[in-house]
């Protein structure tokens, strides 16, 4: 299983899901009408490393963190 | 160093902290930024989420950049609420040269501002508001949004 946490403002409780890579992620998150938005603006990050494609694959025991748009200070 | 904080930080002590830390180790500059909270669009305040594991990693790689200039960085961030007038970050460069530290404290906080993994929020009238008009998506973004 992958777990998929939602980070900061995103209203959304962790998901356990069992996939494969970035694109089936994508393809279950894009059927949820309120996290097509965060979908365009989150940075994704596997295990805490950001990733720049969605063909990254996946495996067991991976964490997937979504990361909508940051302003510290 | 990192400092991470519940609520407001208390200047006077880090900045005196930071300062004893280094103020033998031969640095000819010391350069720190320190950001208030201010009263502007009827806000009570700020609060902040933040994400420490890639905000401690995102720290790391701006620790071995200052390294090659042989200079040092240090950060202190709130999380949670800070009221008006309260500071919620501090970042500071020590560095044998001013110049190299004025550049080096300039592209650290832009870099922060555009990548580090924390969020604000607004308090206003008792709710906590996502300032999402003031965010900026970190590079990479929308990797999983409908390409259709």
């Amino acid at each position: 299983m992958v777990r998929i946490e939602f980070l900061g403002p995103i209203q959304k409780e962790p998901l356990e899901l069992q996939i494969t890579n970035l694109n089936e992620l994508a393809k279950i998150l894009q059927d949820d009408k309120e996290m097509q938005e965060w979908l365009t603006n989150s940075a994704v990050a596997v295990n805490d490393t950001l990733i720049c494609s969605s063909n990254h694959e996946l495996k067991d025991g991976d964490k997937v963190s979504l990361l909508p748009p940051v302003c510290g200070g | 160093m990192l400092y991470l904080y519940d609520g407001a930080l208390n200047v006077p002590n880090i900045l005196k902290d930071w300062y004893e830390q280094e103020e033998k180790n031969n640095y000819g500059a010391f350069i720190p930024f320190v950001g208030t909270v201010r009263s502007e669009d009827e806000i009570d305040g700020l609060s902040f989420d933040l994400y420490e594991p890639i905000l401690k990693s995102w720290f790391k790689a701006w620790q071995k950049k200052a390294e090659k200039k042989s200079a040092i960085i240090k950060m202190a961030h709130s999380r949670g609420d800070v009221m008006l007038h309260e500071s919620s970050y501090i970042a500071a460069v020590f560095s044998p040269k001013r110049r190299a530290a004025l550049e080096f404290i300039n592209e650290f906080v832009e870099d922060f501002k555009a990548s580090a993994p924390i969020w604000k929020y607004d308090l206003r009238n008792g709710n906590r508001i996502y300032a999402i008009d003031r965010s900026t998506a970190i590079k990479g973004s929308g990797i999983l949004g409908d390409k259709k």
